[in-house]
């Protein structure tokens, strides 16, 4: 799409560009091509000599079990984070869009927790889970659970879970809530009419109708499990105990900041662009059905 | 409403007020012990009826901070996470909207190539060149300042795109009849451009607002003065031991605090905040 009227200026054009641009190149480019140089150099553990070593970063991580642990877990951690964030919210949503009365305080009392930090998320669910004295372990306790997330992996798993969860559950609501009411009454309506009850209305009509809205938040869920959940887990278990909870973003954080271990970090950080650059076609592969739809 | 179902209904409401009361719980314990006393929170069970120590604790971390954990005081940190807040929505705003009047409404031999570059930003989130920004922020001694903690942050290809989309929809006849009343690009710009995206800049704005807000990794990496910090980083600080030995009085009177401002953007712009969610992601 193109417009027909358009102004003329030999200058003017660029110095409009050039902040974003200067920006740009200064904070995404330069730092995006240095991570690449970085990821095939090797580096003394003073930091004094830099040794070009090829793709030997790479082959080292791919070898290294702690790395490929990570990805595992990075993967586990993101499937259920999307699969509950998208599952409970989409049961709210078919609630608030089916009840007249109070839907707009619903809304209103739901929508809340996105304004909230992921690290703030993690620190409260950590204070209701805190082994010792969170309130939420002392009832487990009485049914027999007992709750230490610090030592436990699963429960660590959990608890992460749980808080990323908690605050995506908003968002996913209110995509869920406008697919719902784009739905148009009609079709629902001829439905009722054959007898279908509101369980078979739901899995036949409304569920694959919403399906790419579904789609869409899948890949936006697991953007989040991905990247945005670094907060909650740096709040909370700080990947352990022992490497439980490191997904792929905080060992970047881990190897490169903590350990101190440039070329490996950005040989992790390089496989990290590929991953968003695939999950970034897989957003606009939507785009294309939305249009089709 | 298809048909009267009263169970159907009432099993709705059912889901959604437990779903609230869920959604609310972590909110309502923290505001609780956010009034006590630390000897009464460290107690199992704690209590769930608001203690009389509210404007204490709040005083105490206003001022002072905590005595166990970090010292900072949270006002300040307050004062560095507004400035975080509006600086990167305005900053943004207003770079976005030039960027994409130029690309909308000029043609120009590397019109695409601009195109393209930002675009690409999509896909390089702060979190995979984590080291290397770090250095560049380090080398141009932007470290704990609030030029390192908001400029590399105001780059977004999403609200630039969400302009361009915008004046897509802008009418030809518009543009057409400024020019040939005499105005100049920059006089459309601002007399016709700016007024008819109003909406847009208040939508973004909003979103915005609380990317700002919430700002987590970004000044963990560049913030190490104290009063650099912002309030979720400050909360982080304040936690130093595990369980009973954090003073988590004052650590959730904080976290009340890091949530009120943008909680309350949420809820009563409510109308600004859907659309700028809605038109962000398409």
């Amino acid at each position: 799409m193109e417009k027909r009227v358009v102004f003329r200026s030999a200058w003017l054009p660029y110095a409009l560009v050039a902040p974003q641009i200067a920006i740009t190149i200064v904070f995404f480019f330069w730092p995006a091509a240095q991570a690449v140089w970085y990821s095939f150099q090797l580096q003394d553990a003073f930091g004094l000599k830099t040794q070009f070593v090829g793709l030997q970063n790479f082959a080292a991580l791919f070898k290294d079990g702690n790395y490929l642990e990570s990805f595992k877990t990075t993967a586990l951690f993101s499937a259920l984070v999307a699969f509950f964030g998208i599952a409970i919210s989409l049961l709210l949503a078919t609630m608030a869009d089916r009840v007249l009365r109070g839907a707009m305080a619903y809304k209103t009392l739901l929508i809340w927790p996105y304004a909230v930090a992921p690290a703030v998320a993690g620190v409260l669910w950590a204070f209701l889970f805190a082994p010792s004295i969170g309130i939420v372990t002392y009832v487990l306790r009485g049914f027999g659970v007992d709750w230490n997330w610090i030592i436990d992996a699963d429960q660590a798993m959990l608890l992460v879970v749980i808080a990323s969860v908690w605050k995506q559950i908003s968002y996913n609501f209110l995509f869920f809530l406008a697919g719902l009411q784009s739905i148009p009454r009609s079709l629902i309506e001829a439905a009722a009419i054959d007898g279908a009850s509101p369980f078979r209305r739901f899995w036949t009509i409304v569920f694959p109708l919403l399906s790419p809205t579904t789609f869409f938040l899948l890949v936006v869920n697991i953007v989040y499990a991905f990247f945005e959940t670094f907060g909650v887990i740096d709040a909370t278990t700080q990947g352990g105990p022992g490497q439980a909870t490191q997904i792929l973003v905080y060992k970047v954080y881990h190897d490169g900041v903590k350990a101190a271990d440039l070329g490996g970090s950005s040989a992790q950080s390089v496989i990290l662009m590929f991953i968003v650059i695939a999950l970034t076609v897989a957003q606009f592969r939507f785009i294309e059905r939305k249009v089709q739809y | 409403m298809v048909e009267n179902r009263p169970f159907v209904t009432f099993l709705s409401h059912a889901v959604l007020i437990l779903g609230v009361l869920i959604v609310a719980f972590p909110l309502y314990v923290t505001f609780i012990a956010s009034t006590h006393t630390l000897e009464a929170i460290v107690q199992v069970p704690m209590p769930l009826l608001p203690g009389d120590q509210l404007i204490e604790n709040y005083r105490q971390v206003l001022t002072a901070g905590t005595t166990t954990g970090s010292r900072a005081s949270v006002a300040s940190m307050l004062i560095n996470s507004t400035v975080m807040a509006l600086a990167i929505p305005l900053g943004k705003i207003a770079i976005s909207v030039i960027s994409a009047f130029a690309i909308v409404y000029f043609r120009f031999p590397a019109r695409m190539f601009f195109f393209w570059m930002i675009f690409v930003t999509l896909m390089l989130p702060v979190e995979v060149r984590i080291i290397p920004t770090f250095k560049v922020i380090a080398d141009l001694g932007m470290l704990n300042t609030y030029a390192g903690l908001t400029v590399p942050l105001i780059a977004s290809a999403t609200a630039t795109f969400l302009f361009r989309q915008f004046f897509m929809t802008v009418p030809d006849e518009l543009a057409e009849a400024a020019r040939v009343d005499g105005a100049g690009p920059m006089r459309f710009f601002w007399d016709v451009l700016l007024p008819l995206s109003k909406t847009t800049m208040a939508a973004l704005f909003v979103i915005q607002f609380i990317y700002g807000w919430n700002q987590y990794l970004w000044p963990l990496l560049i913030t190490t003065d104290e009063s650099m910090y912002t309030t979720v980083i400050g909360i982080k600080r304040m936690i130093v031991g595990s369980d009973a030995a954090n003073e988590w009085n004052l650590i959730m009177a904080t976290a009340i605090l890091a949530m009120l401002p943008p909680a309350l953007v949420v809820m009563l712009m409510q109308r600004w905040f859907v659309k700028g969610l809605v038109e962000t992601e398409k």
